[in-house]
């Protein structure tokens, strides 16, 4: 039927407006009387501001005001209102609150002037005296003052058995360390705010963000606004990456600036300021392997240290992926923190699971070297039935078909077992797989439906769309529950007004916004039913309940007399209704907590590596995913080729280098930060395993937003080994390490 | 960005006039390097000189039988010049292995040999550099130094120049002309660009009332037996860790000249006469190969994060001379231009 979208290649309804400029981004709304702010970051990374000399930059005409510790308004006293719902443990940053200094580029002023050129000129002549004090910025060498949070940010470790014994047992061991360093989200488009201040003073904030109701509770908290008086909104956002999760310092700044000069400001951060907030922490990881001859786990030993900010503790779920992805009795796991003069890490896609599978998918390549299985088998041997880190069965799992089908395609049974042993002239070629998961998860989240007599519908809720095809699932899982064309339906996220979401993270929003989507749509047509129902001339007899019709092509058929039907318009005129509307709130089941409901992927990577120079190209990559049901094969598909492009990053080109002589991210532009251009990228497939699953949510999705980067990096690191023989544990692999 | 005065040249006189009459004047042609420095605050000229409108922009003959560059040419246009494909193709390899193809639709001839290093710390203005700001120290020697120079480094800098451009041209032996107050001169490739011992703010021997009016070919091109390596970390849109120009003439299987130019190891492009020498009237084997490249680099000295560049630029060599030297001469697929660029 027509109105059936799910599970069909869809291209983005919000495309055409991207592609043209018509879709705006929070720095290019306009403004009443707009002013520009530019934010002037600090030169050292710890010690206090002894002076600062606004004077030159005040002078200059048409700069407005320029902010500092020292002459910022009274704010909120409290950790507490500067907490967001990402926040870790510990007293978030507060720009501008005092003189000294926890990083490097922290805010240190804000200057607003009639003009962006003049701000950022201004900006250029406010002279600071600093008091340095000893920075540290090395984690290698924190190793001993790593400590265990008092309370993990999300998962806590949770070993099991006893490795001890385990290692003591086992006829063959590995161990290792492996290492990769901090990393920056840096999305295409930098963070920004243009707060609008209205002629009856009423404000609009366009915040570049992850969650508008996340930006909406902040700023009211501190600056003691209503939710009404603070409207957030964020239709597009030119990627975020995790980097949108929490409040960034621009909107603090934008917020206080226009509530100061009651006019409107716009802060915009630089590239080299989007250095300047949360990364993905650098990680230092130990493996211990024992297994039997057979490659039968024995025990896994998984110690993580990784960095931490000196004001919070942040922590990711990195080690426990080392208990539930394989069978194994004993699992020992710890995850420290240390604490180095930089801003509190970040999510960053997949956070944890990118970072702690790249060593736990590392170890076991070494370890089908050393107990001489393939690989792939090793892999099966250890094959987690249920995940004994929970002891609970699996909603869904199909890993096993990723393998199957991800080997198959790739032509892994062409690989040579022996490390060096394949070649085309120069060229050393690898191969290498490794496995990835990602957690699933439902939270709550409301939706609105609302359907207009013209056969119009509009669903909304307070979400948002960081690329990753929100408004166009949303769409389609309207359409089809309703049954009406695509054409006739839009999808409004990023709106503090509209219904309750949460953060549009953990790859949770297609389960959690599509499910309450679903719900309301659910809903609407029970009112479209009762309508009937209760009208004098339905055509319908006798009355009948949801299980008795079908809503499609725009229509209500009976199910057991398709002759019979009416269309959904015509439904509501003889109702007299001429909108119907439903806000409903659609909440996880109970019994999803009996179950470990996770995503798994297979990636096979092939690798070619000059023999002489150390320089490896991708040149393939197959990447099988269990990922439940897929709402759109076509945005899906563009997920999983993201996360396989980054994962080439991590594995060959990403760093975020810390000078040590200043503590700071010293590559701070896209030149020297370096991701992978289209000439790294070459044949890429992904497939789509069959994977049923009614226990996560009602649409049986899994969200694909994050598994596709695990593994990616692990496959490419172990195709390296294959390839050269070589095995490089600390990341990125350039070239200068295979030399 | 400090607040600037504009104008545009309409003649090589009043270019020439208005840049001596003020200090801190600077050209700007394709702009891509300089207004990306303005934007950090390493550049800050109160005067601009747009000489985009200057008649410069010609690929011509010159009567010795070499090709002249206008300076104010794009890269794009040099690098897909028909001439320039047949008879300088190591030169047209070299411009598009840099940058990007937008880039080179802006860039220009006389501003691709001019743009200032890419060293981290010249672009951090909260970093010492004695290139932005003499006497403040090299913060590079003691800091994250892997794509730092291993040749000809003084104590006072240790930065590289970023061109791959300029080292074909270094390889091809190019003469630059340019006009300044005291009138027209012509400056041998070699003598171009600097090292830069105790004053390196200064990139290159170009006077300040000076501008770059063209680019000499001489006749010989290479067009039999050259190659351009660029080894870099990613395969595209980053500059040199090490590269090499090389360009032979052969009788048979004996080199009768040799021309070898560095990229990414020096503030200059990098040559390095003995061991062309050492080729010269030589079979073009392994061995010979070995020896030239242990020549280049037997002065060669690392810092903490970049020896590797030492035994990468020897195994570079190699492989662009044998490369050089095994050449097919099929027309090459890398001078058609992709869809980004303008025809
Ligand atoms: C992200 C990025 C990547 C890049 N990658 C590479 C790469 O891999 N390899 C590579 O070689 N390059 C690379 N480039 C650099 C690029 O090639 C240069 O920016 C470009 O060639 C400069 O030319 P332009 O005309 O834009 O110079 P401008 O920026 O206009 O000028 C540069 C300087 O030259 C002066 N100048 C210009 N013309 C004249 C003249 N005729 N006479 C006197 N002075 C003059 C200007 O005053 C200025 O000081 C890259 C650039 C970027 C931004």
């Amino acid at each position: 039927m027509s109105t059936e979208y799910i599970g069909k290649p869809t291209s983005r309804v919000d495309g055409r407006d991207k592609v043209t400029g018509k879709a705006q981004y929070a720095a290019e709304f306009e403004a009443l009387n707009l002013t520009y702010g530019v934010v002037v970051s600090s030169t050292i990374a710890k010690g206090r501001i002894k002076a600062m000399d606004i004077s030159a930059a005040l002078q200059l005409p048409g700069v407005l005001q320029i902010f500092t510790h020292d002459n910022r308004p009274g704010l909120a006293w409290f950790d507490k209102s500067y907490q967001d719902e990402d926040s870790p443990p510990g007293a978030p940053f507060r720009p501008l609150y005092d003189e000294k200094i926890l990083f490097s580029q922290q805010p240190i002023a804000l200057v607003v002037a009639s003009t962006f050129e003049l701000a950022r000129y201004a900006a250029s002549l406010v002279k600071v005296t600093y008091e340095t004090e000893p920075h540290v910025t090395d984690l290698n060498q924190l190793r001993q003052d790593a400590y265990t949070p008092s309370k993990y940010k999300s998962a806590e470790p949770t070993p099991r058995g006893d490795a001890e014994t385990g290692l003591a047992q086992a006829a063959i061991k590995i161990e290792a360390e492996y290492n990769h360093p901090s990393e920056h989200h840096n999305p295409m488009e930098m963070h920004a705010t243009t707060v609008a201040v209205a002629e009856d003073g009423t404000l609009t904030i366009y915040d570049k963000t992850q969650s508008v109701l996340n930006s909406q509770k902040y700023i009211s908290k501190i600056f003691g606004l209503s939710t009404k008086e603070a409207r957030v909104i964020s239709p597009f956002v030119g990627g975020a990456f995790g980097s949108g999760l929490r409040p960034q310092y621009q909107l603090f700044l934008a917020m206080m600036a226009a509530l100061q000069l009651k006019r409107s400001v716009k802060v915009v951060l630089t590239r080299q300021q989007m250095f300047s907030f949360g990364h993905r922490p650098a990680t230092i990881q130990k493996l211990v392997l024992g297994a039997q001859a057979n490659g039968a786990l024995e025990a896994v030993v998984h110690e993580a240290i990784a960095e931490t900010s000196q004001f919070e503790d942040y922590s990711e779920n990195l080690v426990n992926w080392s208990a539930m992805l394989y069978k194994c009795e004993n699992v020992q796991l710890t995850h420290k923190i240390a604490k180095m003069d930089v801003y509190t890490p970040l999510d960053m896609r997949a956070p944890g699971g990118v970072s702690g599978m790249f060593a736990l998918e590392c170890a076991m390549d070494e370890l089908a070297y050393a107990t001489k299985l393939d690989p792939l088998e090793l892999r099966l041997v250890n094959y987690a039935d249920k995940d004994y880190s929970e002891d609970k069965p699996f909603s869904s799992k199909e890993l096993r078909q990723c393998y199957q089908q991800g080997a198959e395609k790739f032509g892994w049974n062409k690989r040579n077992p022996k490390p060096r042993s394949m070649r085309e002239g120069k060229e050393l070629i690898g191969m290498g797989l490794a496995t990835g998961a990602w957690e699933v998860k439902q939270k709550e989240a409301s939706a609105k439906a609302t359907l207009s007599v013209d056969g119009t519908l509009q669903v909304s809720s307070a979400t948002a769309d960081i690329g990753t095809g929100t408004y166009t699932i949303m769409t389609q899982i309207a359409a089809e529950t309703l049954g009406l064309p695509m054409e006739q339906v839009t999808f409004k996220l990023g709106d503090s007004t509209l219904p309750e979401a949460p953060l549009q993270g953990g790859s949770w929003t297609a389960a959690t916004v599509g499910s309450a989507v679903k719900q309301a749509c659910e809903a609407l047509k029970e009112k479209i039913l009762a309508g009937l129902r209760s009208a004098k001339d339905s055509p319908f007899e006798p009355v009948q309940t949801l299980e008795d019709v079908v809503f499609t092509d725009g229509r209500v058929f009976l199910k057991n007399n398709s002759e019979q039907s009416v269309s959904i318009t015509e439904a509501m005129r003889l109702a007299g209704e001429n909108v119907l509307e439903v806000t409903i709130t659609a909440k996880p089941k109970k019994n999803q907590q009996e179950y470990a409901m996770f995503s798994h992927s297979a990636v096979f990577a092939e690798v070619r590596v000059d023999e002489d120079f150390g320089t490896v190209r991708v040149s393939r990559v197959v990447s099988a995913i269990a990922g439940g049901r897929v709402i759109n094969p076509k945005t899906a598909r563009s997920q999983v080729l993201g996360g396989i492009v980054w994962g080439i990053g991590m594995a060959l080109e990403e760093e975020s280098v810390i000078d040590q002589q200043y503590g700071r991210f010293i590559n701070h532009d896209l030149a020297e930060y370096h991701v992978p251009v289209s000439a790294d990228v070459h044949d890429l497939e992904v497939i789509f395993v069959e994977e049923h699953d009614d226990i996560v949510n009602p649409i049986g999705a899994k969200g694909l937003g994050e598994i596709g980067i695990v593994g990616a990096a692990a496959a490419i690191v172990n195709a390296v080994y294959h390839a050269t023989g070589k095995r490089i544990r600390n990341l990125p692999i350039t070239l200068d390490k295979l030399l | 960005m400090n607040s600037f005065t504009y104008t545009r040249a309409t003649t090589l006189e009043t270019a020439v006039q208005d840049k001596a009459s003020a200090e801190l004047a600077k050209f700007i042609a394709g702009g891509t390097n300089l207004t990306d420095l303005m934007k950090v605050n390493v550049e800050g000229p109160n005067h601009l000189i747009d000489i985009r409108q200057l008649a410069l922009k010609d690929i011509t003959d010159n009567a010795d039988g070499g090709l002249r560059l206008g300076a104010l040419a794009t890269n794009a246009d040099t690098a897909y010049h028909e001439q320039v494909a047949k008879r300088y193709p190591l030169l047209a390899k070299a411009i598009l292995a840099g940058a990007s193809a937008q880039l080179r639709n802006m860039a220009t001839n006389g501003g691709n040999i001019l743009q200032r290093t890419r060293c981290y710390y010249f672009y951090d203005t909260a970093t010492a550099c004695n290139k932005r700001e003499p006497g403040s120290g090299c913060a590079a020697l003691s800091g994250f130094n892997r794509i730092h120079a291993i040749l000809g480094a003084s104590e006072h800098c240790i930065a590289v120049h970023p061109s791959d451009m300029a080292i074909a041209l270094a390889a091809l032996e190019a003469n630059v002309n340019v006009t300044g107050q005291q009138g027209n001169r012509t400056i041998p490739f070699s003598d171009f660009h600097r090292l830069p011992g105790d004053a390196p703010h200064l990139d290159n021997t170009l006077q300040p009332d000076e501008i770059i009016t063209s680019i000499d070919l001489p006749a010989k091109g290479f067009a039999q037996h050259h190659a351009y390596l660029k080894l870099r970390d990613r395969e595209s849109y980053a500059f040199a860790l090490v590269s090499v120009a090389a360009g032979l003439e052969m009788d048979g299987d004996t080199i009768t000249e040799a021309r070898i130019a560095l990229g990414g190891v020096a503030h200059k492009p990098w040559r390095n006469r003995e061991a062309e020498d050492l080729l010269t009237g030589k079979s073009a084997t392994e061995e010979n190969f070995k020896l030239a490249a242990a020549e280049i680099m037997r002065e060669a000295k690392g810092y903490e994060h970049n020896s590797f560049k030492i035994e990468l630029g020897k195994r570079a060599i190699m492989r662009a001379l044998e490369q050089a030297v095994k050449m097919s001469n099929k027309p090459d697929s890398h001078f058609h231009r992709t869809s980004t660029e303008p025809v």
